[in-house]
């Protein structure tokens, strides 16, 4: 009998029970989580800070899945150090537990830069339910906020405080904010949306330095900007982004790059030993090359693609890409690939943008394929499209029509819509 | 691409392309069959938040075709669901969803290779074909002029 050990009971950790359990029901099954209830939606911390959601209505999975799956959930507990030659892990420092097949599905922990009083109390990051749970009990006696982060972690947790009817500051380093997933146009709407909706946005700068509060030195105060002017408030949230947890594996076999590198069986460089999601530098269909994605899909896929192969059924991995869904302030926008190129003369760019609908639709083509595309305001079509640069299909004939009204899968040539689209 | 899951039999809802005029009732009667009152006239002009069909017609002369939700036996919106709203039914097989669950995160939307997923019209969850489970056969089959739908077990 095969012994499987997991160590992240997330996305990605979720993912493999679920694809152990449907090949090997029997197998002795392990969880370590050092998240007393991990299975919950990550993204969703947000609404829990805006209380829209409560621990319950966040979880991703019932209560009962560890049970029904047969998953020993050590919950609460640290997986502290692995030896990859006698394959054990070693949990809280003490005990160690033996494995045959082992997948670290560890994610990331929030980059905190350096900065003269992060250790402030009021202070957060943006990442467990942890923090969430400790804005939330300070949300009530606090006037404003400065989030520090305007990527997408920093955009959902302006929008959680915004709810809560305090004051907040969005700071982004670069001059645009979402620039990772937005172009200039799609970025300026959303700046447009979120100060609108009450958010200070301030981009092309930094904090250099929390301050404490003149009567609590210990306790958040304000914030001093590069260029030195302060803000003052009484939380602040760093939401900068992720860095892979990869310390189990330092200064050992498997082979790390900026994550832990996998093949498209998601086995790392050591044999028997498995990543995923945001701990990994996995397949990038784009690329056609390994990099970070840290996304919730591609977590979870990654999760079921290496549970398939521990438990003995051959799975290759289809690969994700840079795909984002957005829903923050009331502004859905869906953007997958390449869409801020260094050479856009390189690319044959679609536009469409009505701004009294908001409505604004930009697709990037090179050599005749959909290398990227922003869809804003108007998402119907956004799967086919998803599916046409996935598949990398070549849509030089039809390319005129990509941006029509009438476009969908009835204008796809007859080959590829039975090829793609027709019932399989 | 990795199959996920088992061999089953299940129901779906395909089209016949030649048959499909466009006219376009597919898509009114999914609006009526998913609305409250189920009455036309209440269904279009009076209910908030409006009902939408789960059905897309789309046409490009001299073609149409009728687009709803395939069941996929990949399930990438189920795969890709941030909350765990969309979900496979072991039992029947069927992609089903929970909007009380749903938080219109429009992940399933942006992996849906038919594009037969979209936000409702409170923009707050999605809406998608559910094979009209108060009824025998659903809505669209049944009200289809040309006989263009068909609803059928298929053996996976
Ligand atoms: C606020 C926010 C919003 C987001 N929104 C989106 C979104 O809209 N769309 C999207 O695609 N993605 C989103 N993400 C990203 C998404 O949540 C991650 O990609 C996903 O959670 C990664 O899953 P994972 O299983 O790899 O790791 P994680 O979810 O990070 O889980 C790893 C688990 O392992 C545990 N762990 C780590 N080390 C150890 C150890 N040594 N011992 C025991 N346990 C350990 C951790 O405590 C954690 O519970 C968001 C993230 C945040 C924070
Ligand atoms: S919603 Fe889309 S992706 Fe999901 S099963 Fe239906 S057709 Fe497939
Ligand atoms: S929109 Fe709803 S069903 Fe779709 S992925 Fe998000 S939570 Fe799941």
């Amino acid at each position: 009998m095969t012994k499987y050990v997991i160590i992240g009971g997330s996305a990605g950790g979720i993912g493999a029970v679920e694809a152990i359990r449907e090949v090997d029901p029997a197998g002795e099954l392990v969880v370590i989580s050092d998240e007393k209830v991990p299975q919950y939606s990550r993204p969703m911390i947000s609404e829990y800070v805006s209380r829209e959601a409560t621990l319950d209505t966040m979880k991703y999975r019932a209560d009962q899945f560890w049970k029904d799956n047969n998953v020993q959930a050590l919950t609460g507990h640290v997986a502290t150090k692995i030896d990859f030659a006698k394959k054990m892990v070693e949990l809280d420092g003490k005990q160690t537990i033996s494995y045959d097949k082992l997948l670290i599905a560890t994610g990331g922990k929030p980059f905190v830069p350096r900065m003269e009083g992060s250790d402030k109390s009021g202070v957060f990051t943006f990442t467990e339910l942890s923090s969430a749970e400790g804005i939330e009990a300070k949300v009530e006696q606090s006037k404003s906020a400065v989030v520090i982060g305007g990527g997408l972690i920093g955009v959902s947790a302006a929008e959680a405080l915004v709810k809560r009817g305090i004051k907040v500051t969005l700071v982004e380093l670069k001059d645009k904010i979402l620039n990772l997933i937005l172009d200039e146009t799609a970025s300026d709407i959303a700046e447009k949306v979120l100060t609108d909706d009450g958010v200070t946005v301030i981009t092309g700068q930094s904090v250099q330095k929390i301050l404490g509060k003149q009567d609590k030195p210990d306790t958040v105060g304000g914030v001093v900007m590069t260029d030195g002017t302060q803000i003052s408030c009484d939380l602040v949230v760093v939401a900068i982004g992720v860095i892979p947890r990869t310390d189990l594996v330092k200064d050992s076999a498997v082979k790390v790059n900026r994550g832990i590198v996998v093949d498209r069986h998601m086995q790392t460089s050591v044999a028997d030993v498995y990543a995923c999601g945001d701990v990994a530098e996995a397949h990038d269909f784009l690329i056609n090359g390994n990099r970070l994605l840290p996304l919730w899909p591609l977590a979870h896929l990654g999760g079921r693609v290496a549970g398939y192969n521990m438990a003995g059924k051959q799975t290759e991995y289809e690969g994700g890409t840079v795909m984002s869904s957005l829903k923050y302030f009331d502004l859905p926008v869906i953007t997958v690939g390449t869409v801020n190129p260094q050479n856009i003369s390189d690319y044959e760019v679609l536009v469409e943008y009505k701004p009294e609908k908001t409505v604004y639709k930009k697709i990037l083509l090179k050599d005749g394929k959909i290398e990227g595309f922003i869809f804003l305001g108007d998402l119907e079509k956004a799967g086919i499209f998803f599916r046409l640069l996935k598949n990398s299909v070549d849509v030089t004939e039809i390319k005129d029509m990509l941006l029509s009204e009438d476009f969908g899968i009835v204008a796809l040539p007859e080959q590829l819509r039975q090829e793609m689209f027709v019932v399989n | 691409m990795p199959t996920f899951v088992e061999e089953k039999t299940m129901k779906r809802v395909t089209v016949k392309q030649e048959a499909c005029i466009g006219c376009g009732l597919c898509q009114v009667y999914c609006t009526i069959e998913h609305s409250k009152t189920k009455d036309p006239i209440k269904a279009y002009l009076q209910e908030q938040p409006k009902p939408v069909s789960r059905v897309r017609v789309e046409t490009s002369k001299p073609n149409s075709i009728s687009i709803r939700c395939q069941q996929c036996k990949d399930t990438p919106c189920v795969n890709a669901c941030l909350t765990g709203a969309m979900t496979l039914d072991k039992e029947t097989g069927l992609v089903t969803h929970d909007p009380e669950k749903c938080i219109g995160c429009w992940t399933c939307v942006m992996v849906c290779p038919y594009g037969a997923v979209k936000p409702d019209s409170t923009g707050k969850i999605i809406a998608k074909c559910d094979l009209c489970p108060d009824r025998e056969v659903p809505a669209c089959v049944e009200n289809c002029p040309n006989e263009a739908l068909v609803c059928e077990e298929v053996d996976e």
